[in-house]
């Protein structure tokens, strides 16, 4: 497995679709890439997110609600973003995420996110150009619940 | 101490000066007549001279020396003889003068250094709140330097080099007095200028020593103080203060050098003049016959000897009142009021003593410089046995109180009975043992862990060093020169440790003690990690590291029955490549020790060069060290340098990077064959530091993996003997002394990429430990944990715990802990408090507490404020409405 693997799967995920080959490079190469078991938690609903996951291989159930009473929401798969809010502000996981066959995926550190942004302003703006488009949909959908109500 | 100089050196040394004095003495009559030889030889020559003339030498009468009749050139060798002799003699005197000198300065630099560190010991500690460890340090080390060199010199030297001028001067005005008195004409003046000169020196010395002392406070506040000079921008001023200060030793070394250099200055040219009035008068003189031509010749000849000793003798002088400030000024900061009577610190103690009764202060004050009173008048009478809580505010003298309990600190009015004695009186082989005492911020040597935990125990030598015939010998060598300067006769290699006030009977049962203790305040599971990442000495615990071997056996097979741990594990094995591992240590398939094979040095080995070569591997890594070299200058180029990510993640520093840079155009399309010797081993050193499975860059496959495999067979088979001790290979059946306990056990490398598996992995090991009965083991290896300089590789909660164990080691019967668990959470505290109440169940326990809700379990609470006792009593007794101890309560 090569880092060129990762650096492909990086470019498919519009949050980093516009950056230049080489800044995803570094940022592959700077992170860790994670294999999981089955059954195993990735994160938790409620902890505190010091990490974003992006999935390389596998998939992943996304679950809401207490421990006793967990409810799925959504399976991602290869290629998806997970936590990716977690890493630009501090707020608590909104769900827990677990593997639902063996996973691999590439960790990326707050930190280490954050500080790839400040040494390449580029990164910045891109992020905040696709964080813009969600926006923009989010208010889109947000009208049209509003028109239907 | 004596005041002056003179009186210390009279004091230690008389014998000794005495004994140079009578060498000099004896010494001077050889002089004398080695300045009378080249008189009768010349004189002889001149003799001689006219029967060669004349063509009568065979007439020359001969001279009969003790009934031998000798011709004249027998009497000639006769002369040159006895003149070789003597200045043989005069040399061997020196020789002997000097040598002893030396020696006895030295023995005198000592014991003054030893006699001002024991003040230091002897300081009471308030006093050490107005001095400063930058200023005392140089005095002890390098100010009184040169006072042993002097202290030989004293007093031999006037004299010595006084009857050095005096002889030749003697001989001088034997020979003609009107020479004597040209010899002597100039030195009236010197006498009369150069004292002027030298006090004038002195007052600039003076200064000098304090400016420099004061400079080195200076240093040493600004490393003290390095964090507020840079949290607050002040560097500049720093260095402006540190300039100015240096500015003002110039300034007076400068004025220094030209008042030394004028003295010089004079002398010299005074000392010229004197050859000018012997070649004149004496030239007179011989034209006269007053004198004759022998007479002159030697008269020069011991003129030119006046300027050595004179010389020597403004030296001594000059020096003298160097060393005399010096000496003077190093004293008096040595000599604080109160010094703690030495008896205090060198009684021992009375036999099977132990602290029973009461405690009984009566109008206990503590002031400073009689202005701050931190205890006003305190009073009260509790049995030692009581378990006592001191509360209050950071003002209520709660700091103090215990500080004056333990005896630390001596009252400045009132008095304090323990056990019906005068606690003043005690002397520190009875409270240092019977008590122990912790501050929050008990201070760690920097050594193990083992040895912080001991020091408590270390209150005499009790048992001598087992030494062969030849250790002994030297051992009393050292142990007579120790007692010939006034230092103590300890030996400090002896064993210092008390096993008996440990209550234990040797080393393993003190080392159970140990880590009972920690366990008791909370550190074991510490201790367990610090032995796990610590190495042993198979040699010297083979137990253990035969008990590793059984452990990393027992992993093993968990792991192969366990697929889902298999994972987190790449075990060494002599025929596999291991993807976790990094290309050097695939290579190696050990561990470097030494430098020889560590990862820098790797790509310049001869021995690794040649293996490489061997196996065809060097152009093809170059080749590899090139495309890392091209992905390394890809990935980081657009980086500032000195950013983290250098260090963190790069094969190459930011300060290589340039270089790098240049070199991968360089060398882009070059065959490594053709490139220099320096690119290639630039090139080289890359590739050593990949991880297959942590960096992933794909550029070893396994058709290389497999080669690298047979380097490094080739590598083993061929090592030759003097690199043999530079590696400790991985053998699965063997212990490796280089490597940590931990990665004994796992005889592998974690695996990179695998969620948790360093915590999955720690707790197996621990399992395997724990089925094992291994924990304790592992345990006694954390006690050589290497703590760092002042404990700081540990955390201050850690710390604060090593503190209160090592106070326990010593079975005290008084334990008296001031906010000592002030680093730690609720619950570490609650623990060590309990553990604490329950160990002296028996025995005094005081404790000043940072916390007044802490107080709940004592029998007695003392509550402060303004250094007095305001209320005591029960914890149920105190807590009412009204009380102060309740609004405490409130407050928290």
């Amino acid at each position: 497995m090569s880092i060129n693997e990762e650096v492909d799967a990086l470019r498919r995920i519009p949050l980093f679709s516009n950056l230049e080959p080489s800044k995803l490079k570094l940022l592959a190469f700077t992170s860790e890439r994670l294999t999981y078991a089955k059954g195993q938690t990735i994160f938790r609903q409620g902890d505190m997110g010091d990490a974003a996951y992006i999935v390389l291989d596998g998939q992943a159930d996304v679950m809401i609600g207490a421990t006793d009473n967990q409810r799925k929401v959504a399976t991602i798969g290869k290629h998806s973003i997970l936590g990716e809010i977690a890493v630009l502000c501090d707020v608590p996981r909104t769900a827990t995420v677990v593997a639902v066959d063996k996973l691999v995926a590439l960790k990326i550190s707050k930190d280490l996110f954050l500080r790839m942004v400040k040494e390449f302003p580029q990164m910045a703006v891109e992020i905040m150009r696709e964080l813009a488009r969600r926006l923009d949909r989010t208010n889109q959908q947000l009208a049209a619940l509003s028109k239907q109500s | 101490m004596p005041k002056s100089l003179y009186g210390f050196i009279l004091r230690h040394s008389k014998r000794e000066q005495i004994t140079l004095l009578l060498l000099a003495a004896v010494s001077y009559p050889f002089l004398y007549y080695s300045y009378d030889l080249p008189k009768l030889i010349i004189n002889h020559l001149k003799d001689v001279a006219v029967h060669v003339k004349d063509g009568s030498l065979g007439s020359y009468p001969a001279h009969v020396v003790q009934g031998v009749s000798l011709n004249a050139h027998h009497y000639l060798f006769m002369l040159c003889a006895i003149f070789l002799a003597l200045t043989l003699i005069n040399g061997g005197f020196k020789f002997y003068i000097n040598v002893f000198k030396g020696r006895l300065g030295e023995r005198m630099l000592r014991r003054l250094r030893y006699e001002l560190y024991v003040r230091i010991l002897r300081f009471p500690l308030p006093h050490f709140k107005k001095m400063s460890s930058g200023e005392t340090i140089p005095m002890i080390t390098s100010e009184v330097e040169p006072m042993g060199g002097f202290i030989g010199d004293a007093f031999v030297q006037p004299i010595y080099q006084g009857g050095l001028l005096i002889v030749p001067l003697v001989f001088i005005l034997v020979q003609d007095p009107i020479l004597g008195a040209a010899a002597l004409a100039f030195y009236p003046v010197q006498i009369y200028v150069i004292p002027r000169i030298q006090k004038r020196v002195n007052q600039l010395a003076k200064r000098r020593v304090q400016t420099v002392r004061s400079l080195a406070d200076r240093i040493g506040e600004t490393i003290a103080g390095i964090q507020d000079v840079h949290a607050h921008d002040t560097s500049a001023r720093e260095r402006a203060d540190f300039s100015h200060r240096l500015g003002t030793i110039y300034k007076i070394r400068y004025d220094i050098y030209q008042l030394k250099f004028l003295a010089k200055f004079l002398n010299n040219s005074i000392n010229q003049l004197t050859p000018f009035l012997f070649y004149s008068i004496g030239g007179y003189l011989v034209f006269q016959g007053r004198v004759d031509i022998g007479a002159l010749v030697a008269v020069i000849a011991a003129q030119k000897d006046l300027a050595g000793p004179w010389k020597e003798l403004l030296d001594y002088y000059q020096q003298k009142e160097d060393i005399r400030i010096k000496y003077e000024q190093v004293i008096g900061q040595f000599q604080p009021p109160d010094l703690v009577d030495i008896k205090v610190l060198d009684d021992d103690p009375p036999e099977g003593v132990r602290l029973q009764g009461d405690y009984a202060l009566s109008n206990v004050t503590l002031t400073e410089g009689g202005a701050v009173k931190f205890l006003d008048g305190v009073s009260f009478t509790a049995p030692l046995t009581e378990k006592v809580a001191i509360v209050g505010d950071g003002t209520s003298g709660k700091d103090e109180l215990p500080l004056v309990l333990a005896r630390l600190l001596a009252p400045t009015g009132g008095s304090i009975m323990v056990g019906g004695q005068n606690a003043v009186q005690l002397p520190e082989s009875v409270t240092g043992r019977r008590i122990a005492y912790v501050s929050h911020a008990a201070h760690m040597l920097g050594t193990s862990v083992r040895d912080n935990l001991y020091y408590s125990l270390k209150h005499r030598p009790l048992r001598e060093p087992e030494l062969d015939e030849a250790g002994k010998h030297e051992r009393e060598r050292v142990k007579l020169w120790a007692i010939q300067s006034g230092n103590t006769p300890y030996d400090i290699l002896a064993d210092w440790i008390d096993y008996q006030a440990a209550g234990v009977a040797g080393p393993d049962e003190l080392e159970q003690k140990a880590l009972k203790l920690l366990d008791l305040v909370g550190m074991d599971d510490d201790i367990y990690h610090m032995g796990l990442r610590g190495r042993i000495d198979p040699a010297r615990r083979a137990d253990l590291a035969e008990a590793i071997l059984k452990a990393r056996a027992a992993l093993k097979e968990r792991l192969i029955s366990d697929p889902s741990l298999a994972a987190l594990v790449e075990p060494f094995d002599a025929n596999k490549y291991n993807e976790n591992a990094s290309l050097a240590e695939n290579l190696l398939f050990g561990t470097p020790t030494g430098g020889a094979f560590a990862d820098d040095a790797l790509a310049t080995n001869k021995y690794v060069l040649q293996v490489l070569d061997k196996a065809g591997l060097t152009n093809d890594l170059i080749v590899m060290g090139r495309k890392v070299a091209e992905t390394m200058v890809e990935l980081f180029s657009g980086l500032p340098p000195g950013h983290q990510f250098f260090e963190q993640f790069s094969f190459i520093s930011s300060d290589d990077l340039p270089e790098f840079q240049a070199l991968v155009t360089r060398v882009a399309d070059v065959e490594p064959a053709a490139m220099s010797a320096d690119d290639r081993a630039r090139l080289l050193s890359l590739p050593f530091k990949l991880i297959n499975a942590r960096h992933r860059l794909g550029l070893i496959d396994e058709a290389f993996e497999k080669r690298i495999l047979e380097a490094r067979k080739l590598f083993a088979a061929e090592l030759p003997e003097s690199l043999r001790g530079s590696i400790e290979f991985f053998d699965a059946n063997a212990y490796n002394a280089a490597s940590t306990l931990q990665d004994n056990i796992l005889f592998g490398k974690l695996a990179y990429g695998q969620a948790e598996g360093q915590a999955r992995i720690g707790d197996l090991v621990s399992e395997v430990l724990a089925t094992l009965d291994l924990r304790g083991k592992v345990m006694q290896a954390g006690l050589d944990f290497q703590v760092g300089v002042g404990g700081s590789r540990l955390s201050s909660s850690q710390r604060q715990k090593l503190g209160i164990a090592r106070c326990l080691m010593k079975n005290p019967d008084i334990m008296i802990v001031n906010q000592a668990t002030s680093s730690m959470d609720g619950q570490t505290q609650s623990r060590i408090l309990n553990g604490l109440m329950e160990t002296f169940r028996s025995g005094g326990l005081i404790w000043a507490l940072h916390r007044a809700s802490l107080a709940r379990p004592f029998d007695r609470i003392l509550v402060m404020q303004g250094g007095r006792v305001i209320e005591q009593g029960r914890y149920e007794e105190l807590d009412k409405p009204g009380t102060a101890f309740h609004a405490m309560l409130k407050d928290e």
